[in-house]
Formats: C-alpha cells, structure tokens, sequence
C-alpha cells in the first residue's frame, strides 16, 4: 500500500501543498481566491442555462421569445468582468513582486542543471566552495518493477540539498545543456535553469524539514529521473553539516600528479561511468542507436589513440548530447572512466593507449 | 458528399452558367484533381479524422504507459516521441485541417458564393496536408525516432534531436504554407464573394470567426516558419541563435514560438465558436443575442491573442514588470470570451429548446470549454502558475479548451451539417448515445489530472511517484473508454455517407436559418454558380 | 492574371472557377521529395541529395505549368472583375504573411541586441558563469569559440544597393505609369531596366558576401551577429531574386502585349511585392548596417 511522501505528494492529493514557505502559502491562498471566484461565476452562469434548459424546451410547449440584444445587459456583463478582473490581480501583483525579490538573501547556492542530475555549489556562507552532484537513487530494479518500490520512489537522491531553516536563500540557476527547471512545491519554487544564462529565485523554509521536487522542463530521455531534495536543517545542525562537508572537501582532493595502477583506475572509472555515462551509453555499452553512439567496439574514440576520446569527454560533441565534462569530473575521475571504457565489454583493453593516467587528461585540459 | 442522382436538380437559387465544367468528375481524378469545395472539403475532413485517430492512438499508447509507475512497455525516449507527436498531430493534423474542411464545405454555401476563390491553390493547400502527415509519421522510422523534444521544440534539446527532428521541421512548414494558402483563400472569399446583399454584418457567425481566424492564421504561421527554420540553421549550418556561447538565447526561441503558439490556440477555438454560434440558436429556435458584440468580443480575442504570448514563459525568469504586464494582458481575454458564453446562454434564455445531437454537443461545449477557460484564467496568474507550470494541470486545462472546445465543437457541426453533406440524416439514437459516452468519458479522463497537477505532478514524465498511482489510472481507463467512442462516430458518418438512413429534407432542422439550407440535400456538386440575392 | 476582358465579343463568366487540375498534386507530390530529400541530405544521405534535386526540378516545372494555364484563363477572358478583386486581395495578404516572416527575424535581432546580449554581460554573469564577457553589440559570443570577425558596415557597398533598390521603385513606378498611359514602349523599357537593377542588387549583395566571407571572417556560423546578418540579408536577397524573376516574367509578357491600360493585375502584383522587398530592405539598412 502507497503511503504518503514526507515532503512530497500525498496520496490522491487534491490541492496545492500547504508549503511551509509564505509565498507557497500566498500561492495557495491566490489559487483558493481565483477558484472560488470561478466557481461563484460558473454556478451563476450554468444555474441560468440548465434553469432555462430545464423550462424553455419545446417538449414543455415554450414559445421563443424575439428579443436579441440589449445594450443594458451587454454592458454589464463587460464591465463587471472587467472589475472581478482587477480585483484578482491586485493581491496576485504584492506576490509577484515579493517572489521576484532575490535581494539580501542569507545565503546564495548555485545549482546546475545537467542531463540528469542537479549539481549544487555553496557559492557564500560556510559552506562555501563545497560542492557535490544530486542524482536519483532509486534503483533500476524499482523502476522496472522488479523490486518493491520504496514510499519515496523517483524523488530520492544520493546527495541532498543542505540548507538551514529560517534563511532567505537564493538559488542561482544554470544548466549546461538543455533547459531544466528547479521545482520545489513546498517552497512555492519552481524557475527554469537556462543554459548558460543565470536565473534566481528564492525561498525561506520555515520549517526543518526534508521538501522535494523534480524537474520541470522537458529535458530528453531522463527527465523523469532527476529529483530534487531539499534537506531544511536547523542552524546548528547547517553549521555542523558545513564543518564536515569542509573536512571532507580538503580529504577528497585527488590528487592528478600520481600514477594510478590500471586496476585502481578500472574500479574507479566503472563507478563514474554507473553515475554519469551509463543514462546514456547504457550499462552494456551499447548506446541507443541513432542517438547516443556506442562505445563497445567503437573504432573512431574508444579503441584509438587517447587524444580524441580525452578531448571528447572534455569538451563534449556540439550538437550532440554528448556534455563537455571538464567541469563536472576532475582530470582522476576522466582517467579513469576512459581507462575503463576502453577495458569494458569486448574492448578488453585492445585498442591504442590502453590506459590513461590522469597526468593525460591534465595536459590536454 | 453529393451523389450523382441529385446533381442534375436545379434547387431553387442555384442558377447556371455554361461555361464547359458543368459535369462530376469521376473515379480517382475527382478527387486528385478536385476543384470543387465540397470535394475538398471532404477530404480535409477525412484527413484529419484518420490524423484524429493516428494522433489518439499514441495518446492512448503513452496513457497505456502512464497506467501505473515504473516503465512497463515503453522506454521513456519514445514515450516521449509519443507525447510529442501526439500534441503535433493532433493541432496540425487533427484540429487545424478539421476547421479548415468544414470552411470549404460551408463558407460558399453560407455566403452564396460558387466555389472558394482559388479552387486550384484550394487543393493544393489540402495536398500539402498528406505530405505533412506522411512526413510525421515517417519520423518514427528513422534512425533516433521522432521528435521528442515536444510539440513547442524548444531548443537546446530539439538541437539534440535526430533526423526525426528535420522531418517534423519540414513538415511544419509544409503544414504551415499550406495553412496560409487556406486562409488567404478564406478571406478572399469572404470579402469578395458575398452574394449581393449580404453585408458583413449579415454573415452567420460561423464566417465572421473563420474570417478572424484566418487573419491570425496569415499573422502567426510564418512567424512559427522563421522559429523552425532558425532550429534548422542551428542545427545543420552552425548558427547561433539559440547558444549562448556565441551570443544566442535559448529563450529567444520560446519568445517567437508563442508568439505563434498562443494565437494558435485561439486558432483552434475560435472557428468552434462560430459552430456553436450557428446550433445554438438554430436549436433554441431564436435568433442569436447579442451578434454585434459577438462578432466585436472575436476581434478582440485576435488582437488581445498578440499580446499575451508570454504567459507560457513565467517560470524562464522574466523581469517583474513581464511577468506583471502578461499576468494582466492574458486575464483581460477572459472579457471577450465571457461575453460569448454569455450571448450563448442569452440566446437559450426563453428559447424553445430542442435536444438533436448537435445541440447537446454545443451545450456540452458550453459548460465543459468554460472550465477550461477558468482554469485558464487560474493559470494565468503568475504566482499560481509557478506552482502549475509544467504539470497536469496545464494538461488538464488545455484538454478542456482542445477536446471539450475545439473538438466537441467539431463533432457538433458535424451532426448538424452532416445531413447536408450526405443527404442522410444521421442515426439519432447512436449519436446521443455517441455523445453522452463522450462527455463521461472525457471528464472522467482529464478532471483528474487537475488534481494530479495541483499535487505537483510533472507534464511529459514517462514515470511518477506511486502516490499519483490512482488519478493516473482513472485517467488511462478514461483515455479508453473515449478513445473506443469515437467509433461510434466513425461508425455514424459512414452510415450516412453510404446513403443510410432517412433522406434529409433541403433543412432538416425547424430552426435553422441561412443560405445554406435553401440548397437541397446533399447540396449538388454545383452550387450558387448566379449568387442568390439576400435580403 | 489580369482582369475581365471582353474583345471576344464574350462575357466573362460570373465567377471562373477552373476545372480540375493535376498541378497541384503533381506541386504537393514534389514537394514531398524535395522535403524528404532535403531531410535525409542534411542527415548525410547521397540519395537525400538527389531526391532533393528531382524534387525541386518537377516543383518548379510544375509552377511553371500551372502559371502558363492561369495566365492562359487571363487572355481568354475567363477573369471578370470579381475575380480581379480576388487576385488583388490575395496578392495583398501574402504579402502580409511575408512582412510577418521578416517580422520573425527583425524581433530576432532586436531580442538579440537588446534583452540577450546585455543580460549575457551583466554583474551575475561576469561573475558566476562568463567572466571578461561585457555584452556590446555586436559581439564574438562570450564562450570563446567564435573566430573573430569584423561587422559589414553600410558603406559602400549597402548604401549602393540602397540606391539600387530605391531607383529600381521609381523605374518600376514609371512604368506603372506609361502601362496606364498605354505607351508600351515606354513601360517595356523603365521595367527592363528595372529588372536589371534588381539582379544587379543581386550581383552586389553577392559581392558583398565573398567580400565577408574572404576579408572581414564573417560568417553564417559567427554568432548570433553573423546568424542575424546572413539570416536577414539571405532571405531578403531571396526574395529579390523572387521578385525580380516576377518582373522578367511580367517583362515578357509585357512584349506579348498582355496588359492593358486596365487591365493589368499581373503586373501591379509584381509591383507591389517589388516595393515590398525595397521595404524590407530599408529595415535592412538601418537596423542591420546602420545601427
Ligand atoms: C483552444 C485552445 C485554448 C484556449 C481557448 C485557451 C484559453 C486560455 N488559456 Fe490556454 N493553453 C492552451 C490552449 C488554450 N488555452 C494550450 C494548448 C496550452 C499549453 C501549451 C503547452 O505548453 O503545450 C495552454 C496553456 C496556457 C497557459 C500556460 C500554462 C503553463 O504552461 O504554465 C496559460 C497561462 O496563462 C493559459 C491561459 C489561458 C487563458 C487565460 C485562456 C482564456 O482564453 C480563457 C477565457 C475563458 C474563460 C475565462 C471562461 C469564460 C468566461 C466567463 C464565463 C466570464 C466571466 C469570467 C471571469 C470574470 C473570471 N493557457
Ligand atoms: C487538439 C488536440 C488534442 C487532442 C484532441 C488530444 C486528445 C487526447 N490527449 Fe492530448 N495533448 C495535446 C493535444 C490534444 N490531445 C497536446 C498539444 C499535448 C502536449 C504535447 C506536448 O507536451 O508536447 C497533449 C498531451 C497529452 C498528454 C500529456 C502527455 C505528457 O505530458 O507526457 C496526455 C496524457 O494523458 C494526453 C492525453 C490525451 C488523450 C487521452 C486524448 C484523447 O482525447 C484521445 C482519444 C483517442 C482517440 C480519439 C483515438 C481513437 C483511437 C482508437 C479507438 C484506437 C484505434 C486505433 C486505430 C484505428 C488506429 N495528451
Ligand atoms: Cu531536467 Cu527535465
Ligand atoms: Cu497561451
């Protein structure tokens, strides 16, 4: 039995989330306002026609009346519009105004949009400078049916948004390839992510709390499939989270100079191509023909000297939906997943330039 | 479909010329080579009924999908070919063509005129439409599929996208130059070829929206032609429109395609509203209330229709005083269409009703198209559609406008001129049953998916959360349930069409009233060729 | 084209409604292969690439045969008045839909100048995505991949089309004139020499683009500015190649004796879509060298 998602749609949900921001709430106050207003119209209007569907019917020996037109009426029912018109729009522009507002936030995230995950940068506040990848974790086998899904199904990631409750933070919005869109109905949020523009918007949580969302703007195969989730914490929790996420930044730092044995670069690399490469080129390597190539036997990048692969993950192919990689994975997480490609499947390490080191992909960085 | 026998009657009106074409053309060339509006208009009807079913058929396909979570038949990059061509075909192959056929059957014979004014470009404007349709559907099979960035394109991803994506590009073309064609002939015919004495004033309601309709048509089309081309040129010949990196926006893109995209919409609902405006009162047997400002409350729809566009761009993160502007302007529509609903309304007020099947489709027109105006008007809210933007909601709303507008509109003209076209009164019985299993079914399907999009379901998703398990599953047994009555319909014309059922009298209907009903049934092959005189 | 005559001693008929007619079949049928050739041929396909050729080869054979019968239901006096009417209404509105098309790319670059590039340059984007990039029009795109370029300015080589375009509206006017004044001599000659300063247009816009291409590196892949530049100008030069083919048919058709002094609608449709190019080319002028 499907149970409510904590900070996601409920079952059979019927209206807009309570949200636990004041513009959610004004949204949803705005959204009760217009309907109502509709609805008072609607039963005014469809009471007059089924009241004469009802008594002027032939059956019922009614007589057509002559009249057909009546400047009084005609008028009214312009103008009245045009006030209940105006009267709605007045409160929706104090909330336009207000969502618009992204100044004097107290702290400003930037967040990426790529096909498929989000990735997340502190751009201020002590987290600054930490930065990580968002992806869905739910597993293949849920998605194909063949393990029981979990209550938070498809809006669960490996590496949630962190930020402290009470705080007016900015996200500032980017993609790298395609048009995304960051949606969080908890928040009232929902902006679309330009490639290679900057958006903002902003949202203060009221409430500690997990919130979720995916994304909203058609964005190829996966768009389905990249979630995002919004842990609210408290201030001291936000502070202590900070902490640990600086440790681990200066631990993590790989280090490019250092040799890497095949098999240490093999096992890293297949864990970069299961997060970043497998969306597309598929876990057999195969590709999907006709849109993404495949790399199982492919004679042009993967079994050929290194240099166009390396360039390749790099920069990515323009016009493709092949992704310029540079910023995403550094120059260890390249070696690696070009050294395992060109191991994986019948490639069995054949081709030219079997293994590439990190030191590669730095020099042609 | 006039039949051979009643060619040779001279109905009352309908004068002759001889000028040497005064035979039916037979076999395959009458209608290859046809002239003659009626011919064509049939075929654009038949098209878009077969674009109809092609187009209900992937919906069906990707409901089927939709059925429960987790990726049961289909992988989600031809889901969402399917949800794209689904929306493609069905505006540009189903809808667009389905309007146009019944303005070649009827304006001539509404107006008084002989023919459309350019009976040669006449069928090649529906000759394009085949070479449109065949190019979508051949965009399944190549390589990468179809077109899969949705029916609006937006680049970068429809950058991404296969050869599919160069089909669908020139077939929008096509189906563009050959609206175009369509609508010039359309204003050509009705300001120049009215019968004598019939001012425009005096025109049924039906020609005034066509008319309008057609202005927008000529206005957006070619501005819809620059954006796919400006996709092409990004695509193939290195430009930049649409990249940042050499100075282009993405966004610029989305300002032209709604630029077109919205006054297409009213493109699909305004000819709908001169259908409505002919049964309505022919059925209450009173005259229309309130004409003049009917046809003023159409011309301002057009020309507010030009400055809205951006409503559909509130979350790309416009300026504050954009959003404010396009909040105000998209809310102000709501006036001119008010006025509408509520002349029809009028005109029921102390009418002497009767309930055909035309009639009960205008009534359901009425009352379901109005929820989808309203939530129209929801969603032109700014703060509210930043919550609705991109979810079933906006489904929801725009299914109400297109099939409880757009559609049901359809199929009422089509009761109520069918006895015309094929001098056969349809079957009465299976057309309410047709009717009543319609609007269930309809409803049944799309009111869910409000809720669906208020609980923050995302539109073009080929997976979900469990939690909107049920709405969905509502709305897939729905999908069937319409899906499968159609066929009535199927079922219904063609009966008449192979001569079944009762002869229909010249006016089938005790209140209906125009040109068009002093010409027997099934109107002759040749009609009005001396205009009639109107009074 | 042309309107009603009656020098058969016959009267037209109310309304000419032509017989049925393969030609638009035949156009819709080339046109499907010329659509699916292309398609296939920008996705690398040789076969595309012929199918392409064949498909423009019938469509335009096609055209031409479907003009010659309209022309031909003109001199036999099928046309009456009405009909006239007719042709002048939809010449008129076509031309409408062209001013929207050109519309389309006209907003396309003010977008561009006015809302894209200024945006691209401002302190956000300096700082998070693009820094160095200022945003001035024109500009080589603030991703570093666009091979430097230098803009087409309006001297000379525009201003002398201008000049061109604009003397070719007066001869085109002058020989307006001389047809109504039925001295067709005169009205041969100015439309001669209008059609020669129409493909001299075409001649010097030609020019100027080898110009662009070899000395200034402006291409049609330079940014939105080469994209813009090549996207108006190319399309309007389009059309004056269009147009001016117009008038070398409306030309010979002239020395045919085919027009009177009133009756002469093919020729004010070639007219007006003439002046129509000129128009567009003055926006041209402005908006794309000047400023
Ligand atoms: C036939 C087609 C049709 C019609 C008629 C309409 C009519 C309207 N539409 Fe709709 N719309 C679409 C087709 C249509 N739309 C489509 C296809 C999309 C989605 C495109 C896509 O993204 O794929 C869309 C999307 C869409 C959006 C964008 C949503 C989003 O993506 O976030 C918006 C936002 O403003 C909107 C608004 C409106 C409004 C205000 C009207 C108004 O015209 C409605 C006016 C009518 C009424 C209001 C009811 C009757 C009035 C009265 C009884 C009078 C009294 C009323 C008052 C005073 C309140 N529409
Ligand atoms: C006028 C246009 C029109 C019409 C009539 C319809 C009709 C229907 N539409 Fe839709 N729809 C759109 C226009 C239209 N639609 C557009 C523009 C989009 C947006 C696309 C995009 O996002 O890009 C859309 C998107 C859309 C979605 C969202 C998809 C997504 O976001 O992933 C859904 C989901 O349920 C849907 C469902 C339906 C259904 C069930 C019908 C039903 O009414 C269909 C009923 C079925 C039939 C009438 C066919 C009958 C067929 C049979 C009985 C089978 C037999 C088959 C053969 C004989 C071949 N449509
Ligand atoms: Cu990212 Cu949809
Ligand atoms: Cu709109």
């Amino acid at each position: 039995q499907v149970q409510d998602m904590p900070g996601g749609p409920r079952v059979r949900q019927l209206n807009m989330p309570e949200g636990v921001t004041q513009i959610a709430q004004d949204i949803a106050w705005l959204h009760w306002m217009v309907m109502i207003v509709c609805a008072v119209i609607f039963v005014g209007v469809f009471g007059v026609m089924f009241y004469s569907i009802l008594m002027h019917r032939k059956s019922r020996g009614a007589v057509p009346a002559k009249f057909h037109e009546h400047v009084g009426v005609e008028v009214a029912w312009t103008v009245i519009p045009f006030i209940i018109v105006i009267a709605m729009a007045l409160p929706a522009t104090r909330t336009v105004v207000e969502m618009k507002d992204t100044s004097n936030a107290g702290l400003t995230v930037k967040a990426t949009g790529y096909q498929w995950r989000w990735g997340y940068e502190y751009v201020d506040g002590p987290a600054q400078g930490v930065k990580f990848m968002s992806s869905l974790s739910t597993p293949r086998a849920q998605i194909d049916g063949t393990e029981p899904r979990s209550p938070t199904y498809l809006m669960e990631v490996d590496n949630p948004l962190v930020v402290p409750v009470n705080t007016k933070v900015r996200v500032v919005l980017t993609a790298n390839d395609v048009i995304h869109s960051w949606m969080v109905p908890d928040f009232g949020v929902k902006q679309d992510a330009i490639p290679h523009f900057l958006r903002d918007a902003w949202f203060r949580a009221e409430k500690v709390g997990t919130y979720r969302g995916q994304c909203a703007e058609l964005c190829g195969k996966d768009h389905a499939f990249m979630p995002i989730v919004v842990d609210v914490l408290s201030q001291e929790d936000y502070a202590e989270w900070s902490k640990e996420q600086q440790r681990l930044l200066a631990e993590a730092a790989d280090d490019p100079g250092k040799e890497w044995s095949k098999d240490e670069l093999i096992a890293r690399g297949e864990k970069v191509y299961a997060t970043y490469c497998v969306a597309c080129h598929q876990a057999n390597g195969k590709g999907l023909p006709g849109t993404f190539p495949a790399l199982d036997g492919d004679e042009k990048y993967v079994l050929a000297p290194m240099k166009d692969q390396i360039l390749t993950v790099l920069n990515g192919h323009p016009g493709t939906a092949m992704a310029a990689w540079r910023d995403i994975l550094n120059d260890v997480e390249i070696g690696a997943v070009i050294t395992y490609t060109r191991h994986a499947w019948s490639n069995q390490g054949k081709g030219a330039d079997p293994i590439v080191q990190p030191s590669d992909v730095q020099a042609l960085r | 479909m006039s039949s051979v026998t009643a060619d040779h009657i001279a109905p009352a009106g309908t004068g002759h010329a001889d000028h040497g074409h005064h035979h039916v053309p037979t076999g395959w060339r009458r209608w290859l080579f046809a002239t003659n509006h009626k011919d064509i208009g049939t075929m654009y009807l038949i098209f878009s009924f077969v674009m109809l079913l092609e187009g209900g058929a992937l919906a069906l396909l990707l409901r089927l999908e939709l059925f429960s979570p987790g990726l049961q038949f289909f992988q989600p990059e031809l889901f969402n070919q399917f949800t794209t061509m689904h929306g493609l075909i069905m505006i540009f192959g189903a809808i667009m063509p389905a309007f146009v056929g019944f303005a070649n059957w009827m304006i001539p014979l509404q107006i008084g005129a002989s023919d459309m004014a350019f009976a040669r470009m006449n069928n090649f404007s529906f000759w394009l439409l085949p070479v449109g349709g065949i190019l979508l559907t051949a965009s399944f099979f190549v390589p990468g599929g179809a077109n899969a960035a949705g029916w609006t394109m937006y680049a970068p991803l429809s950058l991404q996208m296969g050869p599919g994506m160069d089909f669908a590009i020139f077939a929008v073309h096509i189906l563009g130059a050959s609206s175009i064609m369509g609508a010039i002939n359309i204003v050509v015919t009705i300001l120049n070829m009215r019968a004598p004495g019939m001012t425009l004033m005096k025109m049924p309601m039906f020609c005034w929206t066509w008319l309008i309709t057609a202005y927008l048509l000529i206005a957006v089309m070619p501005v819809l032609a620059a954006a796919v081309t400006m996709l092409l040129t990004d695509r193939h010949f290195g430009t930049h429109f649409f990249n940042a990196a050499g100075g282009g926006d993405p966004v610029l893109y989305q300002h032209v395609f709604w630029f077109f995209g919205h006054p297409e919409v009213y493109i699909m609902i305004l000819p709908a509203f001169g259908i409505v405006s002919q049964i309505v009162p022919a059925f209450a047997r009173k005259k229309l209330f309130g004409y003049a400002s009917m046809v003023y409350a159409t011309a301002a729809i057009a020309i507010l229709s030009f400055l809205v566009w951006a409503h559909h761009m509130f979350t790309t993160g416009m300026p504050t005083t954009g959003q404010l502007y396009f909040m105000y302007a998209t809310m102000l529509i709501s006036i001119p269409t008010g006025v509408k609903v509520f002349n029809w309304v009028a005109t029921m007020w102390r009418g002497s009703m009767t309930f055909e099947t035309p009639m009960l489709f205008a009534i359901g027109f009425i009352f379901v198209f109005t929820i989808g105006g309203f939530t129209g008007l929801i969603v032109a809210v700014a703060p509210v559609d930043i919550q609705l933007h991109d979810t079933y909601y906006v489904i929801a709303h725009f299914h109400y406008v297109l099939v409880a507008g757009s559609l049901f509109a359809l199929f009422a003209g089509a009761y109520y001129w069918l006895p015309k076209w094929t001098g056969r009164m349809y079957n009465e019985k299976l057309g309410k049953l047709h009717f009543w299993s319609t609007m269930l079914s309809f409803n049944l399907t799309f009111f869910p998916m409000h809720w669906l999009g208020l609980a923050g379901m995302p539109r073009r998703y080929a997976d979900y959360a469990a939690q909107f398990t049920d709405f969905h599953q509502v709305a897939t047994i729905g999908a069937i349930w319409f899906g499968f009555s159609q066929l009535i319909f199927l079922y219904v014309a063609i009966n008449a069409w192979r001569g079944k059922g009762e002869p229909a009298p010249a006016n089938p209907w005790e209140g209906a009233e125009g040109l068009e009903w002093t010409v027997p049934s099934p109107a002759p092959f040749h009609t009005f060729e001396t205009p009639p005189t109107v009074k | 084209m042309s309107a009603s005559r009656s020098d058969q001693g016959k009267e037209a008929p109310y309304y000419y409604v032509p017989a049925d007619s393969a030609h638009p079949v035949r156009a819709s049928a080339s046109a499907l292969l010329t659509l699916l050739g292309a398609a296939l041929w920008l996705n690398g396909s040789q076969t595309g690439h012929w199918m392409f050729l064949v498909g423009i080869f019938c469509f335009l054979f096609v055209i031409y045969r479907w003009f010659s019968d309209a022309i031909r239901e003109s001199e036999q006096g099928l046309n009456s008045r009405r009909v006239d009417h007719s042709y002048r209404w939809a010449m008129g509105w076509f031309i409408f839909s062209e001013v929207m098309f050109f519309a389309a790319f006209f907003g396309a670059l003010w977008y561009a100048r006015s809302v894209t590039t200024p945006w691209l340059g401002d302190f956000d984007h300096q700082r998070l995505l693009w820094p160095g990039f200022t945003g001035t029009w024109p500009n080589f795109g603030p991703g570093g991949a666009i091979a430097p370029f230098e803009t087409m300015g309006p001297l000379w080589l525009p201003t002398i089309n201008t000049a061109l375009l604009l003397t070719s509206g007066l001869t085109l006017t002058l020989s307006h004139h001389a047809v109504r004044a039925a001295q067709r001599g005169k009205a041969i000659f100015w439309l001669a020499v209008t059609v020669i300063l129409g493909f001299t247009f075409v001649a010097c816009q030609a020019y100027e683009y080898f110009h662009a291409y070899a000395d200034l590196n402006l291409r049609f892949d330079s940014g939105i500015y080469g994209a813009l530049f090549y996207m108006l100008t190319g399309f309007h030069g389009f059309h004056v190649i269009l147009g001016a083919s117009i008038l070398t048919v409306i030309l010979f058709r002239m020395i045919r004796g085919h027009f009177t002094a009133d009756n002469h609608f093919g020729f004010e449709g070639a007219a007006w879509y003439w002046h129509f190019v000129d128009v567009v080319w003055l926006g041209l002028y402005f908006f794309v060298y000047w400023f």
